[in-house]
C-alpha cells in the first residue's frame, strides 16, 4: 500500500530525513520507534503534506500513485489520516460540524453521496462509543479546552469516522494515562482489518502492548536503522536506543522536526 | 470646507422646517433650530478632528443630499426578503426612505402599557409627552451629522414601555431606502425608546437598501432605561455598498438597568456608528457586542464610548471585525470612569481578522480613569487565519477554500453566539453562512 524509497526531507533547510525506506502492506500494523529528533514526526508531517517540510530526494508511492504530488486534502480524501501529536484547537467550529464536513468531503471525493444530518448523527453516535466519549464533546469547539487525553481520543474519533486506508498515529500515546491509553488502543484495534494499514509512531514500547504491531522499525538520525518483529520493541525497552544507533551522536541529534 | 453643501442644507431647512411634523409646537421648533445652528457652527467633521482621524467624510460632505420625500414610485415591496414573513414574530414598523409606511407595518399585537408609533404621529399628537425626553441622550457637541439629524428630525419610531411591562415580542424597526430619484437623497431616521422602571423589551433596527443607488442615511436613536429596566437592542446595518450610513446610538441607563447593544455593520460604502452609553446610577450594566464585516472598498467605523458616572456599574464590550479586499475599518473604544464611579468593572476586547494584504484596521482602545478602586481591562488583536488550523482542516479532507471559510465564519460567529434571542441568532448565522462560509470574502482572498 505504501512504499517509501530513499526519502530525504528538510525542515527550514535542515536535513531531517536522510534516506528512509519503508514498505507497508494492506492489513499490516507497523510501529516506528526512535529517540527524540530521529525524524519520526517529520515523517508523519511529510506524509500528511504539511507546508515547511520539503522533500529533497526519494519518492513515496501510495496505492500505485505518487503521493508527493497530492495536496493535503487530496491525501486525506485518498485515504490517508494522520492523528497528530498536537492537535490544534479551533474555537467556534464544533466537533460535529468538522466531522460532518470532513466526512462529506471525503465521500464526495470517492463518488459517494453526502450523508444527511440524520444519517450522520446515527453514524457518529456509534463511533463515539468506540472512544468512550460523551456526546457533549460533539457540540464543543474542536479541541478547545480539551485535556491532552481528550484531544487524542478526539483524533481517534475522527479516524474512526473517516475510515482511512492508511492511518498514521503520531505519538498518540504521549500524555495519556493508562486508562486513556487503553481506550485509544481499543479504538485503533477495532479499526484493524485486512484492507487497512496502520503506522504507529511512538517513543515507548508501552503502547505496543495494546496495539500489537506486525513489524517494528527503529529510526535514528533520519534513517531506518533496524527492522524486526514485535520482539524488537522489547529489546529496545531493555537496552535503550543507544543499542541500535550506528553513531553515538544519533541518539542525541537535535532536530526541530521531532 | 464644504461651504456650498452646508449652505444647501441650511436653505433646505428654511424651506421645509415649518411643514415638518410638530412644526407648530414651539419646543419642537426650538430643538430643530438648535440642531441647525449647531450644524452651522461645527459643520461636517474633518480628518483634523481626533474622532474622525481615520474616517474622511469628504465623499459625503462635498455633495448636498436632498431630503428624501414621502411616497415611492410603484416599488414592489414584496421583493424585500425580510418583509415576506415575520420569523421574529415581531411588532414591526417599516419606514421607506425614512418615512413611516403604515401599510407595511404591523402594530396590532401590542400589550397594554406599551406604545409604539411613528415619531411624526407622536410629534403631532403627543408632543407634551416627548418634550422632556427627545434629544436628552445626545451629547451636545457631538458632530455635524447628529446636529443635522436633530434639525431635520421628523420621523422614526417612538417606543414607550410602561412600568413593569414585559414586552415579549421584539419591536422591529425596518428602514428601507430606495436610493432612487434624480438627486442623491438623505433620510433622517430618529428613534426614541423609553423603558420605564422594571420593564423589558427587545428592539431591533434594520437598515437595508432596495437596489443600488447612492444615498445617505443619517440616523439617531435614543434609549432611556429607567430603574431595573432591561433592553436587548440590535442594529443590523446591511445597506448597499453605494450607500452612506452615519448613525448615532445614545443610551442613558439608570439604577440597576441592563442594556445590551448588539451592533452589526455589514453594508455601506462609508458606515459610521457612534455609540454612547452613560451609566448614571449604581448597579447599571451595559453589554456592548459588535461585529463588522467589510469587503471591497467599504469603510466601516465604530466609535463607542462608555461613561461610568456612578459607582458599581459594569460594562463589557466585545467587538470583532472581519476585513477582506481593500476594505478598512476603525474601532475606537473609549471608556471614561468618572471620579465617583468606584467599584467600576469595565472590560473591552476588540479582535480583528484581516483576510487580505490590502485590508486595514485602525483600532484604538482609550481608557480614562479618574476613580481609584476600579477593575478595568482592554485588549485589541489583529491577525490572519492560523495556518496550522487551515492545515489541520485540510488534513481531514476539507479543501483550503472551505477551510478558510469555516475559520472565518467561526471567528465572526463568536459574536453572534452572544445574542440572547434565538431567532435573531439564527438569522445572522444564516447570513454569515452565506457571506463568510460560502461567500465572496473567501474567494477574494488569495
Amino acid at each position: 500500500m505504501l512504499s517509501i524509497n530513499n526519502l530525504h526531507a528538510t525542515v527550514a533547510g535542515n536535513p531531517i530525513l536522510k534516506g528512509i525506506d519503508l514498505e507497508v502492506g494492506a492489513g499490516e500494523v507497523h510501529a516506528i520507534m526512535g529517540p527524540n529528533g530521529s525524524g519520526k514526526s517529520t515523517l508523519a508531517n511529510v506524509l500528511a503534506g504539511r507546508d515547511g517540510y520539503d522533500v529533497t530526494e526519494g519518492q513515496v508511492i501510495y496505492r500505485d500513485k505518487n503521493l508527493l504530488e497530492f495536496s493535503v486534502e487530496e491525501r486525506a480524501c485518498e485515504g490517508i489520516f494522520v492523528a497528530f501529536q498536537y492537535p490544534v484547537e479551533i474555537p467556534g467550529v464544533s466537533n460535529l460540524y468538522l466531522l460532518k464536513t470532513a466526512l462529506n468531503s471525503v465521500r464526495k471525493h470517492r463518488g459517494l453521496n453526502e450523508l444527511t444530518a440524520v444519517e450522520f448523527l446515527k453514524l457518529i453516535k456509534e463511533k463515539i462509543k468506540l472512544v468512550e466519549m460523551k456526546e457533549e464533546f460533539l457540540h464543543r469547539s474542536v479541541n478547545e479546552g480539551f485535556s491532552g487525553g481528550e484531544k487524542k481520543r478526539n483524533e481517534i474519533l475522527q479516524l474512526a469516522v473517516l475510515e482511512p486506508a492508511l492511518a498514521i498515529l503520531d505519538e498518540t500515546d504521549s500524555g495519556l494515562d493508562i486508562d486513556a491509553l487503553k481506550v485509544v488502543a481499543n479504538g485503533v484495534n477495532s479499526l484493524r482489518d485486512a484492507q487497512r494499514a496502520i503506522i504507529v509512531i511512538t517513543h515507548y514500547q508501552r503502547l505496543l502492548d495494546y496495539i500489537v504491531p506486525d513489524k517494528v522499525h527503529v529510526l535514528a538520525n533520519g534513517r531506518v536503522v533496524k527492522s524486526g518483529d514485535r520482539t524488537l520493541a522489547f529489546e529496545l525497552e531493555k537496552h535503550g536506543y543507544a543499542w541500535v544507533a550506528q553513531d553515538p551522536n544519533d541518539a542525541v541529534a537535535p532536530s526541530p522536526g521531532s | 470646507m464644504f461651504e456650498a453643501a452646508q449652505q444647501a442644507y441650511v436653505n433646505t431647512y428654511k424651506g421645509i422646517a415649518p411643514d415638518l411634523p410638530g412644526g407648530s409646537v414651539p419646543w419642537v421648533r426650538r430643538v430643530r433650530d438648535s440642531g441647525l445652528s449647531r450644524f452651522r457652527e461645527i459643520g461636517f467633521p474633518t480628518p483634523g478632528d481626533e474622532d474622525w482621524k481615520y474616517t474622511n467624510v469628504r465623499p459625503i460632505a462635498k455633495q448636498s443630499f436632498a431630503p428624501a420625500l414621502n411616497g415611492h414610485n410603484g416599488i414592489d415591496f414584496t421583493q424585500i426578503e425580510i418583509l415576506k414573513d415575520n420569523r421574529l414574530g415581531s411588532c414591526r414598523c417599516v419606514f421607506v426612505n425614512g418615512h413611516f409606511a403604515p401599510r407595511l407595518s404591523n402594530l396590532d399585537q401590542l400589550p397594554r402599557g406599551v406604545a409604539v408609533m411613528s415619531l411624526s404621529d407622536a410629534l403631532n399628537h403627543r408632543a407634551d409627552e416627548l418634550e422632556n425626553e427627545l434629544g436628552r441622550c445626545v451629547p451636545n457637541k457631538l458632530h455635524g451629522f447628529a446636529a443635522l439629524n436633530t434639525a431635520f428630525l421628523a420621523d422614526g419610531a417612538y417606543i414607550r414601555v410602561g412600568p413593569d411591562c414585559d414586552l415579549e415580542c421584539p419591536i422591529e424597526l425596518v428602514y428601507v431606502s430606495t436610493g432612487d430619484g434624480d438627486q442623491p437623497q438623505v433620510s433622517y431616521p430618529r428613534n426614541l425608546a423609553i423603558l420605564d422602571s422594571g420593564s423589558r423589551a427587545v428592539i431591533m433596527e434594520r437598515y437595508l437598501s432596495l437596489g443600488q443607488g447612492r444615498y445617505l442615511t443619517n440616523a439617531v436613536t435614543e434609549i432611556v432605561a429607567r430603574t431595573s429596566a432591561q433592553v436587548d437592542y440590535y442594529k443590523l446595518q446591511e445597506e448597499s455598498t453605494d450607500a452612506f450610513h452615519v448613525g448615532g446610538l445614545f443610551v442613558n441607563q439608570h439604577r440597576d438597568s441592563t442594556v445590551t447593544t448588539n451592533n452589526i455593520a455589514i453594508g455601506g460604502a462609508i458606515a459610521r456608528t457612534d455609540l454612547h452609553v452613560t451609566l448614571n446610577d449604581v448597579g447599571a450594566r451595559s453589554n456592548l457586542n459588535g461585529l463588522y464585516i467589510g469587503m471591497g472598498r467599504q469603510h466601516i467605523d465604530n466609535h463607542t464610548q462608555v461613561d461610568h458616572r456612578a459607582a458599581s456599574c459594569t460594562s463589557s464590550e466585545f467587538y470583532k471585525g472581519v476585513l477582506s479586499g481593500r476594505s478598512r475599518a476603525v474601532f475606537h473604544g473609549r471608556v471614561v470612569v468618572h471620579q465617583d464611579a468606584q467599584k467600576t468593572d469595565a472590560q473591552q476586547q476588540n479582535n480583528n481578522l484581516l483576510l487580505s494584504r490590502d485590508a486595514e484596521i485602525d483600532t484604538k482602545p482609550q481608557l480614562e480613569i479618574y476613580a481609584d478602586d476600579v477593575k478595568c481591562s482592554h485588549g485589541a488583536t489583529i491577525g490572519q487565519l492560523d495556518p496550522n488550523s487551515i492545515f489541520y482542516l485540510q488534513s481531514r479532507g476539507i479543501d483550503e477554500t472551505t477551510a478558510r471559510g469555516l475559520l472565518t465564519y467561526a471567528f465572526a460567529n463568536d459574536v453572534i453566539n452572544r445574542f440572547a434571542i434565538e431567532s435573531i441568532r439564527n438569522e445572522l448565522e444564516h447570513h454569515l453562512t452565506r457571506t463568510l462560509l460560502h461567500g465572496k470574502h473567501v474567494e477574494a482572498q488569495a
